[in-house]
């Protein structure tokens, strides 16, 4: 018996010129506030963006975008609804917001069922908001995606980094496209990170400092644009993302 | 017509497996979806209707079902996947994205949401028989 999802991706993806997951090793460095942010910044500038919230036990993007009453349409799969100017999708239309508890089996089946079965249609870049970690989706993903790239996300801790650093060097190990990385949080000037990222022969994307006001943004578009956060995102990290 | 993209799955599948045996033609395509998924046969049958490439011309589509079993993790509890349990709206999530069945199913012993899907969900490619 065959599964015959996995036959079809490569058709899924065949109009969407980049695709670049939001990732991190650790969890709470702020992946989902970047991944949301880069995509309706690179939007607002006219792009083609979608975004594909990949952390199917813990979803946020839909609570950062405020989200509500919107569901996909079926039309020869899963057409992603449009939000705030981007395509987007997440489990979340699926599971609302019950507990989805997943096994890693479980994980692997759903990513390719929605991989599978959603009509993106033409798009300049989809950004995937990952799951913390090392494990089924960053796998899968790269297995399943061979255009894939990373963008990778810290925080300026030595708790996050050294897993950070571990994924970097998996994911050379692996000969996957790396952009670089973001040092999330910034809260000295030390400049450990930065040197440390650069030893390893990755580029430095940027850092971003620790801003109490984007809590404030949450549900809010507009307010989460118009923050320090989303400037520096726009002004440091799309355009060496090549956007 | 959620089943479509299922149905051009398993054309572009089958087509592989074809270039790969070297056959011309595709003589019959047998396929299982699982109850979870509560795949309308007919909406997959009409999928394959219009994708269908000159390999396909005489094929035999056979579609057979498989019944979902469940099993907690917790209790090790077998259960059966009733889709008449469910209101539509549950339903309808899970002919999506079978896997969200872990958001609205429980152990009908004790209540864990901790369970495997033993068999029957998806769509899955049996058996493909053709002319080289």
């Amino acid at each position: 018996m065959i599964d015959p999802r996995s036959s079809v991706i490569v058709k899924r993806f065949k109009n969407i010129k980049r695709v670049v997951a939001v990732s991190s090793g650790k969890g709470g460095v702020g992946k989902s506030m970047i991944a949301t942010t880069i995509a309706l910044k690179m939007a607002k500038k006219g792009l083609k963006v979608g975004l594909f919230d990949l952390d199917f036990t813990s979803p946020s993007t839909h609570l950062i975008m405020g989200v509500k009453n919107i569901q996909p349409e079926e039309e020869k799969g899963i057409v992603p609804p449009c939000v705030n100017e981007l395509a987007y999708m997440s489990l979340v239309f699926y599971s609302g917001e019950l507990a989805t508890p997943l096994r890693g089996v479980d994980i692997s089946n759903a990513l390719l069922e929605l991989l599978s079965v959603t009509q993106w249609g033409d798009l300049d870049i989809l950004i995937l908001d990952m799951p913390p970690g090392l494990g089924d989706v960053m796998l899968d993903l790269i297995k399943l995606v061979k255009k894939i790239e990373f963008v990778i996300v810290t925080t300026s801790s030595q708790l996050a980094f050294q897993t950070v650093k571990k994924q970097l060097k998996l994911l050379r190990e692996l000969k996957v496209k790396t952009i670089g990385v973001v040092e999330n949080m910034k809260i000295s000037r030390i400049q450990l990170i930065q040197n440390e990222t650069e030893k390893l022969g990755f580029v430095y994307l940027t850092n971003i400092p620790y801003d109490k006001t984007l809590e404030d943004s949450i549900g809010d578009c507009e307010k989460l644009l118009a923050t320090n956060f989303a400037k520096i995102i726009d002004e440091n990290l799309i355009k060496k993302m090549g956007m | 017509m959620h089943e479509w993209a299922l149905a051009e799955a398993v054309i572009v599948a089958a087509s592989k497996i074809a270039a790969k045996e070297n056959l011309k033609e595709i003589t019959e395509v047998i396929i299982k979806v699982g109850e979870l998924q509560q795949v309308e046969e007919e909406i997959i049958l009409f999928g394959f209707k219009q994708l269908k490439t000159d390999l396909f011309k005489a094929t035999k589509f056979h579609i057979l079902k498989a019944k979902t079993k469940l099993k907690c993790h917790n209790c090790a509890t077998t259960w059966d996947f009733k889709k008449e349990n469910l209101d539509e709206t549950t339903a309808e999530s899970i002919h999506f994205v079978p896997e969200v069945a872990h958001a609205y199913v429980k152990c009908p012993k004790c209540g864990s949401p901790d369970f495997e899907i033993v068999e029957g969900r998806g769509i899955w490619l049996e058996k493909i028989k053709g002319v080289k």
